[in-house]
């Protein structure tokens, strides 16, 4: 049964259902899997092979017992390491977190663990979601099932690549400019950014507060949009969660009808910077929704241009606060408590020892944007770029249902090629940004593969707050068209890994 | 060094202070500020926590509806408008014992601003504008262990109780208070202590400033007498009794006026008042460096309370203060001078909760103003800190108006309970001091006193009934006080046929 691995998560759970096969099967898959090719991948921090099996094994149970489970119930699932899970080591992609087992589960763990979604384990990420490529990871790159040689995005870099890699069906990301889109569009795969407020917080080791959202991962939309079903909804933990009902995001993901949706080609997202071949994949698919009955029109987001800069002082300031609370008191690495150092030094011996460059870096850029003096001219005026995004957003919105765009300027690039020059990196995120400053819903859809370097390239899709719906209309749309071409999703396409145990 | 201090007439004579207060109060809700966990004082170490309070990654705060509304009842007790619409901020500074190492707090847009109240100090009224009441949490507990003081200072550890992290605080800010120099204290300690009634009659807080739920940092300058230019301020923490308000401020105004005769300069800093010397020392120097960076909390939403809420709370608050003084006057019958003693001695939230208990109020005021506040003041205490409450007062005055003691054995009474020799009735059979009722030995007494006296029976014989008095106090001194003065008279006046 070693195709299992290849299922779908509908796929899975129709042979759960049918008896073909229990969780406990499906999962020992995954676990082999992961045991055959995260040598080379590197998607997992850690691997719970206990508790998958136990959870597994408890569905198993319940269904025997005929009771009536989730559609996703006894799947397996990969976990962005920067979501709390109880008893499970959580470490963010930090030394500073090494060891650490949270005393609680997050909101998204809960309910993945109320549907019966089997948790496989952690996977990789850039420290603290602060990258673009997972080479910010204290614990070693995550590589690209696509080619080994290059990064699979990031932060989430060890969620997409899980999936791509085939180690589970299904994986939760987080975004806070892009870190499930980019990894998404890198990996051939599909990310999806809910709306902010739509998925909880709670339980999410912060990054920046107000753009972080916890979003689905998977190799097709309607699995996508399954998962975003269970994870979804209003969280009293979560002040900033937003109270309604989730959008009907199944009901899109399996209907796909774009014919008179009216999509708006943003003006400023392409050009100059954007290589060939995911502009040649990315106008394509456009003409592609055009054939299937959609209005396309092109649409100017005069603003987006200082996202980038806004982002990078409002996401510096917010870490720097968020992290504060690294300080070897209460948990995670202590250094220098010798019995000689003051409470102060030990904190700050710790902070050195525990933290990354670019987590420096950036709590050096925040902690400065905030500075009396500076806030105004930093702080407060990248709040007010904030709102004139938002502003170009509503306006687009008038005209069109939802915005299109490449999800990345490039393809995936080599390890180790803009690890140090960090603005080169930053621009990673240039047409996942203003979505996360908008609070808007967003996702990356496969849309083929670059001609000049045969790596996936991912469509960028933008809808308004708690239209999340919208996003899986154009993303099943564009699956099923591009799926008739290529006689199956883009995965299909995705070299063979070389199993070593 | 000179002189650490001048006297306080002659600092009063050369500088006029100026005054800032500070007061942080815990509420009395449930729960606290942003989670769920308990908030009684008192449990042990570390038992009233939660991801939450804790600071643990991930966990994220929630408002509590209760603060907020007593955030609200305290501005408008305080003649505070009422924002809007206001934010929380992060004040970031990095101590141990706050778990996130920012505190969420207001900055800019508290809760309730521009406000007023009065206070009434030796029969005169002042006016005390209000900055700001703004929400905010308290931080954990550290206790310093293995140095001499409890100071951080030399110690070996701190041991951090994360019990109180996460309590809702209520921070009220005074605009500046000036005032004619030689009321200023007592006006600070008189805001104080109206300020406590307030919030008691509100129930919002427990107000015991024993257990931290009240406490006041003082601000403190000097500028010359007449000046308008403002001094450099000190603030003085942890000000924990009232009458320690009125102190402190007087010490800060005796220092800072030898610093300045000196040719010194006010260091802007913070300063520890130590209640056992009754000095203020330098703490932490504070300057431009103190930089707490904030910003809009993101973890929360916006508070927004609706117009209708507002006014529904404001027709909950109890009568304001001038007002009821005034009522409470009339209804007791006391004279201005009389009411003005009952305020200035701090015991009038005491007083009504004794008249409460069915004591007539003219009593209530005897034993308040004339054993309790006298004995607190030579003690140095606050009245709210002695063993003896309305219950046991409106417990004395019963037995004396039973007959059982009279003013003089009460007044013993009192004693043996600031003592802490146990409830009235175990003082009264300890030092047996209940009034002899039993005619036997009163007219054992009366015989005594007759024979003991023929000069004054002669006199009372002779038709002068008058001269029956001194035969009570010979019978009254023969019982050691302890009987019924009036019983006395009628047995008395039984025996000599008068």
């Amino acid at each position: 049964m070693s195709d299992l691995t290849r299922k779908t998560a509908v796929e899975l759970s129709e042979l759960m259902v049918s008896k073909q096969a229990s969780s406990v099967e499906v999962t020992q898959a995954h676990l082999d899997r992961i045991g055959a090719v995260d040598g080379s991948v590197k998607a997992f921090l850690h691997v719970d092979t206990e508790g998958a099996l136990a959870q597994a094994a408890a569905v198993d149970a319940k269904r025997a017992a005929g009771e009536k489970l989730g559609p996703l119930a006894g799947v397996p699932l990969a976990l962005k390491d920067v979501l709390t899970q109880e008893g499970v080591p959580t470490t963010a992609g930090s030394k500073i977190l090494e060891g650490w087992k949270p005393p609680y589960d997050s909101t998204v763990v809960k309910r993945l663990k109320a549907a019966g979604i089997v948790i496989l384990g952690k996977t990789n990420m850039d420290e603290f979601a602060m990258g673009s490529s997972t080479e910010n990871s204290a614990y070693g790159t995550t590589h690209n099932p696509w080619d080994l040689a290059r990064i699979p995005g990031g932060s989430g870099g060890g969620s997409s690549a899980a999936i791509s890699a085939y180690e589970a069906p299904l994986a939760i990301g987080t975004d806070t400019g892009g870190s499930i889109r980019q990894p998404g569009a890198f990996t051939g795969t599909v990310g999806v950014k809910p709306t902010y407020g739509g998925t909880s917080r709670y339980g999410l080791i912060a990054l920046a507060s107000s753009l972080d959202t916890p979003g689905p991962c998977a190799r097709t939309t309607l699995d996508a949009a399954l998962l975003h079903e269970v994870i979804a909804g209003w969280d009293p933990l979560d002040s900033t969660s937003i109270n309604q009902d989730v959008p009907p995001v199944v009901a899109a993901a399996r209907n796909g009808d774009v014919s008179g949706l009216r999509i708006g080609v943003v003006k400023e997202l392409g050009g100059e910077g954007y290589q060939p071949g995911v502009e040649a994949r990315f106008h394509e698919a456009v003409e592609l929704l055009t054939k299937l009955g959609a209005e396309v029109v092109e649409v100017s987001c005069p603003h987006f241009q200082y996202a980038l800069p806004a982002y990078y002082l409002i996401l510096p300031s917010e870490a720097s606060s968020n992290l504060a609370k690294f300080d070897a008191m209460r948990y995670g690495l202590r250094v220098g408590d010798d019995g000689t150092n003051s409470a102060e030094k030990v904190t700050s011996l710790s902070r050195e020892a525990g933290f990354g460059d670019e987590v420096k870096r950036r709590i050096i850029l925040g902690t400065h944007a905030l500075s009396s003096g500076y806030y105004d001219a930093y702080y407060g005026q990248a709040q007010k770029v904030r709102t004139l995004i938002a502003q170009d957003f509503t306006k687009a919105y008038e005209q069109v249902d939802v915005l299109v765009s490449p999800a990345t300027p490039t393809t995936a690039f080599a390890i180790g090629d803009r690890i140090d020059d960090p603005i080169a990196m930053y621009k990673n995120d240039l047409c996942t940004i203003p979505s996360n400053l908008a609070g808007n819903a967003a996702a990356s859809f496969p849309c083929g593969l670059a001609d000049e370097d045969g790596l996936p390239v991912g469509f960028h899709v933008m809808a308004p707050v708690m239209r999340d719906d919208l996003l899986y209309t154009v993303g099943a749309a564009l699956e099923s068209a591009l799926a008739e071409q290529w006689g199956g999703v883009l995965m299909t396409k995705a070299p063979e890994l070389e199993v070593t145990r | 060094m000179t002189a650490d201090v001048v006297a306080i007439d002659d600092a009063l004579a050369q500088y006029d202070p100026v005054m800032g207060l500070e007061v942080h109060v815990e509420l009395n809700t449930k729960s606290k500020m942003f989670c769920g966990c308990p908030t009684e004082f008192g449990a042990p170490p570390n038992t009233q926590t939660c991801p939450v309070c804790l600071g643990l990654p991930g966990a994220l705060p929630v408002v509590n509806r209760r603060g907020v509304e007593s955030a609200i009842k305290i501005g408008l007790a305080l003649n505070c408008e009422i924002a809007e619409w206001c934010r929380f901020a992060r004040k970031n500074y990095f101590y141990p014992d706050m778990p996130k190492n920012f505190q969420t707090s207001q900055y800019d847009e508290p809760i309730a601003f521009n406000g007023w109240t009065e206070v009434v100090v030796d029969g005169e009224t002042y006016r005390i504008e209000i900055e700001r009441a703004h929400m905010e949490e308290d931080t954990g507990k550290s206790t310093h262990v293995g140095g001499a003081t409890g100071r951080i200072q030399g110690a070996s550890h701190s041991l951090v109780d994360y019990n109180r992290a996460g309590i809702p605080l209520i921070e009220i800010v005074t605009k500046t208070i000036e005032v004619p120099p030689a009321k200023a204290a007592a006006v600070a300690r008189a805001f104080v202590s109206q300020l406590r009634d307030l919030l008691l009659a509100l129930d919002v807080s427990d107000v015991r400033m024993d257990q931290g739920s009240l406490r006041c940092d003082a601000n403190v300058s000097l500028k010359p007498s007449g000046a308008t230019a403002l001094g450099t301020r000190t603030e003085t923490k942890n000000v924990n009794s009232f009458r320690s308000v009125e102190r402190a401020i007087t010490y800060e105004i005796t220092r800072q006026a030898a610093v300045l005769n000196a040719g010194g300069k006010i260091l802007q800093e913070t300063r520890h008042w130590h209640e056992d010397t009754g000095i203020t020392t330098s703490g932490r120097e504070k300057s431009d460096a103190d930089d707490y960076r904030y910003f809009p909390e993101p973890d929360l939403v916006p508070v927004a309370p609706s117009r209708e809420w507002v006014e529904e709370l404001r027709a909950t608050l109890p009568e304001a203060p001038s007002l009821r003084r005034v009522r409470l006057q009339t209804d007791w019958g006391f004279t201005d001078l009389e009411m003005r003693d009952v305020i200035n001695s701090g015991a009038l939230e005491s007083i009504v909760l004794t008249i409460d208990l069915g004591v007539a109020a003219a009593a209530a005021k005897k034993w308040w103003l004339g054993e309790l506040a006298r004995f607190a003041n030579e003690s140095g205490t606050d009245l709210d800190a002695l063993p003896v409450g309305p219950a046991e007062v409106a417990e004395v005055q019963k037995l004396v108006d039973a007959g059982t003691l009279n003013d003089k054995l009460a007044r013993q009474v009192f004693e043996g309970l600031l003592a802490g020799e146990g409830t009235p009735a175990e003082v009264i059979e300890k030092r047996g001091l209940a009034l002899v009722s039993d005619d036997g030995p009163l007219l054992e007494a009366i015989d005594r006193a007759i024979a003991a006296n023929p000069g004054v029976v002669e006199k009372v014989n002779s038709g002068k009934p008058a001269a029956a008095g001194a035969l009570i106090g010979a019978v009254m001194k023969d019982m050691r006080g302890q009987a019924d003065a009036a019983k006395v008279r009628e047995l008395l006046n039984a025996k000599l046929g008068i």
